[in-house]
């Protein structure tokens, strides 16, 4: 088999298995297709369909109630006029910022906690059973605890405004208000990122890495040079995943709505939060569906490129 | 197991229908009612309509908080798209253009004609009236929930401080400031972006226009204008009190909006909805000695009358023929005097007619210890007859304007924007909002 493979699983005894080499094959075309058809409904009446009354009101102007005339067609003015805004290049740059922070601080510290728990250092059950908890948790929830902890003058924060004022402001400063989204958004996704994490280092046969500490290696040695490599396509799904939840995700959204909303000036506008605002807040239908045919397109591309030159890195075998 | 389990569903299903169909409840006619008020609020909401339901035996209203103004909007709107829409809907003032132009509402006039309902319609407020009418005055909506913005204070630290007399002017207010702040008092007025306050109601109440062509009654084309006004001066002036810690923002993200810095003395001085009356009366620690007075005002300058704010009902077209008779109705009902002055005591919001403001005043609610001050509101939304300035504003996005605004005062007060390049950029931002909206409904005419 080559090119990259999604059925792979390690078994501790056999080693890696590739599940399509086990591949079968229904005989009938109408089975298959029974068996898709409930996910298949799914997409349709939830993605497809919403998709496009969201194209017909791109390129037209939508009014909040429906047309009562006739709809307005206006060809490629409501892009242009995104296109056009500065404020809208600043939200796409605010949100890759935003994305790549978010995604690089969960992964991190994930990948730390699941390589801690691997080596059985005291107490890992317990951590480990704690660690997933956070992705439980609705990110409007999250949201709203990271507020109240970390409000500038009655949070659990404030004490360190007593030693400096303004330490730590997220009210005020843009950049403390865009810290605190994406330590709230880590936060969460640190979870998630974990599980996934810990079920990959224990399929990593025990035996290599006990040689390699026979050899002399230390854990961060053997981090860098066994487990990551054998850990590539797991860390490439979550590097995946964790871009596009953070660049798109509901839980961007929520954490922002609750905590900063967009603020101070418009520092956390992020693409999403940008969109739905317009649309429900601003009754923008037309502009927000503009947005987010720009945004499909961006993490069309995005996902593009981490295929073409990211994957190219990692060795599923 | 699973098979019970269904048949469980099943007869729990059975059971339900059944109790649909008993006869006590399908003789009455149903219709919905959303609204956007929550908590305490809205709880006084679902009392009004049980008192409605209590009151007769032909039509039963089922109202159901959407938990926030614009999400009540925003529900109604996709109800209405997907033709399940409830009969009425609270909407607030932002959102009144939106409806106007919606084409999706029996307008109230017409509502109440077609069911046989005599209303005295000149015996609403004008400054009330005007804010939901067409530029001919023929109302669209009826108010409902209406406030106006106060001033609280807190005479307990005005005495300490050796403050004698409410301020009447902002010259009053920075005085004030500055003898509390030499009490010791860290935050003698606290505000937020708001800019319902700040901006709206003083560009009224010092006859400052908001926009071009009448603060857009008179059509779409209308721009923003506030980066021309005296508001430039205000916020000039807010910016030094704040930078002399004088004036102390206080918002939701900081930890404290400005009601509770005010109910937990943090605070000695806010502008406020006069509907926090009774909040602020049930919160902040009893035996404390505080006050409202109307809006201060620029020395020199004279006193207009302020604007309405809070919501109105709207009553939504395509509904089957009977439920406008339920409608209608429970607008009836809920504009009767003794209603408006159950409605007004409960909740802080004021008499939104002539008849329940007298009715009020006659039977000595305002010399209650625990509503006095309450008729200032009256006094402030009536102070002079509605103008040009006065009447309202009817701009299109409104609620996403206002967010440019108060994004624009936050750069303001912890950016690093000057107060005209803020507003500069407010009205630049909300000038765009306004074309889009002119473009959307182009053809549509604004009456």
């Amino acid at each position: 088999m080559s090119g990259p493979s999604y059925f792979l699983v390690y078994d501790r005894n056999a080693g890696p298995v590739d599940l399509m080499n086990k591949r079968a094959v229904f005989k009938s075309w109408w089975l298959p297709m029974a068996f898709a058809l409930p996910q298949l409904l799914l997409i349709f009446f939830f993605f497809y369909w919403p998709a496009t009354s969201v194209l017909t009101w791109a390129f037209s102007l939508e009014p909040a109630f429906g047309g009562v005339g006739e709809r307005l067609f206006v060809g490629w003015d409501n892009f242009r006029d995104v296109f056009a805004d500065t404020e809208y290049w600043r939200s796409v740059s605010l949100s890759l910022f935003f994305a790549f922070s978010a995604t690089a601080l969960s992964m991190f510290i994930a990948f730390v906690l699941a390589i801690c728990v691997d080596r059985q250092l005291k107490g890992s059950g317990l951590f480990r059973f704690f660690y997933i908890w956070p992705y439980a948790i609705a990110a409007p929830a999250v949201g709203l605890a990271f507020r109240f902890i970390f409000a500038p003058e009655s949070g659990l924060i404030a004490v360190v405004n007593t030693w400096s004022p303004d330490l730590w402001n997220p009210a005020k400063f843009g950049s403390h208000a865009m810290i605190l989204v994406i330590v709230c958004f880590a936060w969460k996704w640190i979870g998630y990122n974990f599980i996934f994490m810990t079920a990959g280092l224990q399929s990593i046969p025990r035996s290599l890495i006990e040689a390699s500490a026979m050899d002399g290696s230390g854990p961060v040695r053997r981090a860098f040079d066994l487990q990551i490599p054998l850990l590539a396509p797991t860390l490439f799904f979550l590097l995946v995943l964790n871009l596009t939840e953070s660049f798109v995700g509901p839980d961007t959204y929520g954490i922002v709505d609750l905590t900063t909303e967009g603020g101070p000036n418009k520092s956390t506008d992020v693409m999403v939060y940008r969109i739905v605002s317009e649309a429900f807040r601003g009754l923008n239908y037309s502009g927000a569906a503009a947005q987010s045919l720009v945004l499909i397109a961006l993490i069309m591309l995005f996902t593009f490129i981490q295929f073409r030159y990211v994957e190219r890195r990692v060795h599923y075998k | 197991m699973k098979i019970r389990a269904i048949k469980f569903c099943l007869a729990a299903a059975a059971v339900s229908v059944g109790l649909g169909m008993t006869p006590a409840l399908a003789e009455k006619l149903k219709f919905e009612f959303w609204y956007g008020l929550s908590g305490d609020l809205g709880e006084r909401v679902q009392d009004a309509c049980k008192k409605f339901n209590d009151s007769q035996a032909d039509y039963e209203i089922a109202c159901t908080s959407q938990n926030g103004y614009p999400e009540t909007v925003q529900n109604a709107i996709a109800a209405y798209r997907a033709k399940k829409h409830p009969a009425v809907v609270q909407v607030f003032d932002g959102g009144t253009l939106d409806l106007m132009l919606s084409g999706a509402f029996v307008p109230a006039k017409k509502l109440m004609e077609d069911n046989g309902y005599k209303i005295d319609w000149t015996n609403y407020f004008g400054g009330i009236a005007n804010y939901y009418a067409t530029s001919k005055g023929e109302l669209y909506s009826f108010p409902f929930n209406s406030s106006t913005a106060m001033f609280y204070y807190n005479v307990d630290a005005f005495t300490k401080a050796g403050i004698e007399a409410a301020p009447q002017t902002w010259e009053d207010v920075e005085a004030a400031a500055r003898k509390l702040k030499a009490a010791g008092y860290s935050c003698p007025l606290g505000f937020s972006f708001d800019t319902w306050a700040t901006v709206e109601q003083f560009s009224a109440i010092h006859n400052q226009p908001i926009a071009t062509k009448n603060n857009g009654y008179d059509g779409l084309d209308t721009e923003l204008v506030i980066n021309k006004t005296k508001l430039v001066d205000h916020l000039t002036f807010f910016k030094k009190m704040t930078d002399e810690g004088l004036f102390v923002v206080k918002t939701k993200q900081l930890g404290m909006d400005v009601v509770p810095a005010f109910t937990s003395e943090t605070c000695q001085m806010i502008q406020s909805s006069v509907a926090d009356h009774g909040t602020i009366g049930k919160t902040i620690k009893p035996g404390t000695k505080w006050d409202v007075t109307m809006l201060p005002i620029w020395k020199g300058t004279e006193r207009q009358n302020s604007l309405v704010g809070g919501a109105s009902l709207w009553v939504l077209n395509n509904r089957p023929e009977a439920e406008y008779k339920g409608a209608a109705a429970f607008l009836n009902f809920i504009a009767q005097p003794d209603m408006v002055e159950w409605w007004s005591t409960v909740t802080g919001y004021i008499p939104v007619t002539k008849s329940g403001f007298d009715a009020m005043k006659a039977n000595g609610f305002y010399d209650k210890p625990a509503y006095k001050g309450r008729d200032k509101a009256i006094e402030s939304l009536t102070f002079t007859p509605t103008s040009a300035n006065t009447r309202g504003i009817r701009l299109g996005g409104f609620p996403q304007i206002r967010k440019e605004i108060s994004d624009a005062m936050e750069g303001i007060f912890f950016g690093k924007l000057t107060v005209q390049a803020g507003l500069d950029q407010a009205v630049e931002r909300g000038n765009a909002i306004l074309r889009r909206f002119e473009k959307t409904y182009a053809g549509r005419a604004l009456n």
